[in-house]
């Protein structure tokens, strides 16, 4: 009995101990959260103000000096990014500390794809850009405006850059081909219709070298055909209309075609096969932004340097692009305000195209030597800062829908690729509109 | 502690009281002081194992009965991610659709026939090796070391070498199946081939850990009954099937219910060998399990709801095939 005692009371000064101990944690725990969070704390940051950024992917910012060259310029700010890889993990995890308002940095980055889903369904969380002195809404391209836009008229977020579209072509397989291989040939042969450019895959199969393919993946000719339209997937008054919009249809019908062909190689964008394709010069097309050009020259053989052209799109189309917005929940809402309004003006976009690629959505900067001037190593001496500004300078007003992502996806991916796999485009098309029905209803 | 010193002396004498005070007075105040310790002990004694164990039962509470709860909760609504708190009662709805959902059987078919081709092979292997292992063997404890290699690789690594060695167009495997005449397979795209990639990830990495118990339960077995079976002219085949087997059949009976479990709950595989970085499990769903069905719902499309009525169905499902697991194992326990 007594041992049992002892043994009990022995356990209950250790618990004591041991809850005392973690009371002690927790408390050290909160300190460095306090740190971190305001910086107002001892240490290097003393006096200073902590601006958290969350971003996904690389935007560049940091690469570019742009933090460095803000913090000089405004001695008590001390800026931290806190980065997620890839924007499909990045996105859950904003909509959740949007929808628990907690774990919101003072600056959250959101991608093209999910805006229209952000501005409808979470617009209140955010501060309205519009209202921050020393934004001028004709720094950037209408469009661009217009997508971060809620109906009420606030606008939640500003944009850092666009994805202008433009076509990648091989000269040496087009040669090879018997296509013309000068970029202003190359883009009458396709000017104002995608039909054309698929004819032009025709040509070019006739004569092909062996093992190439004319385009890369039923997906990327998907995505660039489409986003040459106005409106696709939902219409101005927020109805989805995929299945009965005719632009659609006749997009997912000429990229089965094209498929059915085998214009296309069978292929998924970004997955490693695709990406060791590249690298064997095996595609001779690639519908490509400016940020494109970064991955092929990241894929691409060092010899194929100057292999590479760009062309003019058959239509002004945008694919990628993203924004900057302020949580109102934020610590430091005036000082992140200040914060996303200087990194994103013109002046800073087009510091970060020189280094990152990135193109800018400010409008005014497309005459400015170092956009006109831009060159590529994989593209040679193409003017690329012209043809990119072109064509973001032309592309449509896009109606973008909050689900857009979730049914491109099923389009292409269990869509029009499976054509490649030898389905019927009929077949093709049933199984991708049951699959997005079902991934759309709630 | 200090103030608890007193409990600790030995019991006072009869008489041995302090002085200035009188005896039966002492007494009294000694019995009732002994009763509120004896007391306080019981009260210690009844409680305390509460109170420490309590800390299990909390974060059980917290992370788990709450959420299977408020799952069960949200599964009676209509809710997206975007708005979790914004719930629209709808009753039964969520789960009597998945009666007609073909991409939730199309997802369960998945699952077992993933299940059965991973699992069979996988535990026929473990045994064969561990009989192997069983054996007096040169650097013995450097091949158990290096079977459990694998389990102890993250999946998310191992995944990616997989998908880049089951490549259609540049893959190792189809590079070697070129050499023996044969064509190169669509490993991610086409059905079965799809399935016994996913099956061979979850192979390679399971088949050193059940070898392991496996070995564990070979070596527990009395080395007479080899002797005497070897005495009577058993061959080693004999001796495995008819000595070796039948002292595993506890051991196999736990592998297959553990294997049985983990298979049905098939997730990071399938999801990192999908080349879409999509939770769809192939353009026609081909390597869709239930558990990425579940994610893709809540996850990819945010419906929380939906996901939820997967998430209790795939619940319900288990305790089936648990009741199932357990009446066979009992008629086998019965047999022997």
């Amino acid at each position: 009995m007594r041992a049992r005692t002892r043994t009990a009371r022995r356990a209950v000064v250790l618990a004591a101990v041991a809850s005392l101990g973690a009371g002690l944690l927790a408390g050290c725990a909160d300190d460095g959260g306090d740190d971190a969070s305001d910086g107002s704390s001892s240490g290097s940051g003393k006096g200073k103000t902590t601006i958290t950024l969350g971003l996904f992917g690389t935007f560049g910012f940091k690469e570019a000096g742009l933090y460095a060259e803000y913090e000089k310029l405004h001695p008590n700010i001390k800026i931290e990014e806190n980065v997620t890889e890839r924007n499909e993990n990045y996105y859950p995890a904003l909509v959740n500390h949007l929808t628990t308002n907690s774990g919101l940095m003072d600056v959250q980055a959101i991608e093209v794809g999910n805006i229209a889903e952000v501005v409808a369904t979470q617009a209140a969380k955010f501060v309205d850009v519009s209202k921050i002195s020393g934004v001028d809404k004709s720094n950037w391209l209408d469009w661009k405006w217009a997508q971060a836009t809620a109906k009420d008229g606030s606008t939640i977020g500003l944009g850092t850059d666009v994805g202008p579209m433009a076509i990648c072509y091989r000269k040496d397989l087009y040669e090879a081909a018997g296509l013309p291989t000068d970029r202003a040939e190359v883009a009458k042969l396709w000017t104002g219709d995608w039909n054309k450019f698929v004819q032009a895959g025709e040509q070019y199969k006739k004569k092909a070298k062996a093992g190439t393919f004319f385009m890369d993946s039923p997906g990327g000719l998907l995505n660039a055909i489409l986003g040459s339209e106005k409106e696709k997937f939902y219409d101005s008054s927020g109805n989805i209309i995929y299945k009965s919009n005719p632009a659609v249809k006749t997009a997912f019908d000429l990229t089965a075609k094209a498929a059915e062909e085998g214009l296309v190689q069978s292929q998924t964008q970004f997955q490693p096969t695709w990406e060791q394709t590249i690298a064997n010069s095996k595609f001779a097309t690639i519908a490509c932004p400016p940020w494109m050009l970064g991955t092929i020259k990241g894929k691409a053989k060092p010899e194929d340097a100057g292999k590479w052209d760009v062309a003019t799109a058959p239509k002004s189309a945008n694919w990628g692009g993203s924004f900057l917005a302020v949580p109102k929940s934020g610590k430091h809402v005036k000082e992140a305000e200040a914060l996303i309004t200087w990194l994103t003006a013109p002046e800073q976009q087009t510091k970060l195209f020189k280094v990152q690629g990135n193109f800018p959505s400010a409008p005014s900067t497309y005459t400015s030597p170092e956009v006109t001037g831009a060159k590529n190593e994989m593209t040679g001496d193409s003017p690329i800062g012209t043809i990119f500004a072109e064509a973001a300078k032309t592309a449509p007003v896009q109606v973008i829908g909050p689900k857009d992502q979730i049914i491109q996806q099923g389009l292409s991916d269990n869509g029009v690729f499976l054509v490649t796999k030898g389905k019927s485009a009929k077949e093709a098309w049933e199984t991708a509109t049951k699959t997005i029905d079902n991934n759309l209803d709630k | 502690m200090a103030t608890r010193h007193d409990t600790a002396a030995p019991p006072v004498k009869e008489g041995g009281a302090a002085p200035g005070r009188p005896p039966a007075e002492a007494a009294q105040a000694e019995a009732r002081r002994r009763d509120r310790l004896s007391r306080r002990w019981q009260r210690d004694i009844r409680w305390s194992p509460y109170a420490f164990v309590s800390p299990f039962f909390l974060l059980f509470l917290a992370f788990g009965l709450f959420p299977l709860v408020y799952t069960g909760w949200a599964s009676l609504h209509q809710v997206e991610m975007t708005a979790p708190t914004d719930m629209t009662w709808v009753g039964l709805r969520n789960y009597t659709r998945i009666f007609d959902d073909e991409f939730f059987w199309n997802a369960a078919k998945n699952t077992l026939t993933i299940g059965i081709i991973s699992t069979v092979p996988q535990l026929l292997m473990a045994m064969g090796l561990a009989h192997i292992l069983n054996y007096r063997l040169r650097a013995s404890t450097f091949y158990r070391v290096a079977m459990l290699a694998p389990y102890a690789t993250s999946i998310a690594a191992a995944s990616l070498v997989f998908v880049l060695l089951f490549g259609r167009d540049y893959g190792m495997i189809n590079w070697a199946l070129h050499f023996v005449g044969i064509d190169a397979i669509d490993w991610q795209n086409d059905k079965w081939p799809s399935q016994i990639a996913v099956s061979t990830i979850i192979i390679w990495r399971w088949t050193g850990y059940n070898a392991l118990i496996y070995l564990a339960a070979m070596q527990a077995i009395p080395q007479d009954l080899y002797e005497s079976a070897a005495l009577d002219g058993a061959n080693r085949w004999q001796q495995f099937f008819h000595v070796t087997l039948p002292s595993l059949r506890p051991t196999i009976l736990f592998t297959v219910v553990v294997s049985t479990i983990g298979a049905s709950q098939v997730f990071g595989e399938p999801l990192l060998f999908d080349a879409n970085k999509g939770a769809s499990g192939g353009a026609e769903h081909q390597f869709q399990t239930l558990g990425l069905y579940l994610y893709e719902q809540g996850w990819v499309n945010q419906h929380l709801g939906r996901a939820s009525a997967i998430a209790w169905t795939m619940f319900l499902i288990l305790i089936v095939v648990g009741i199932v697991n357990y009446v066979i194992s009992r008629r086998l326990r019965a047999s022997s």
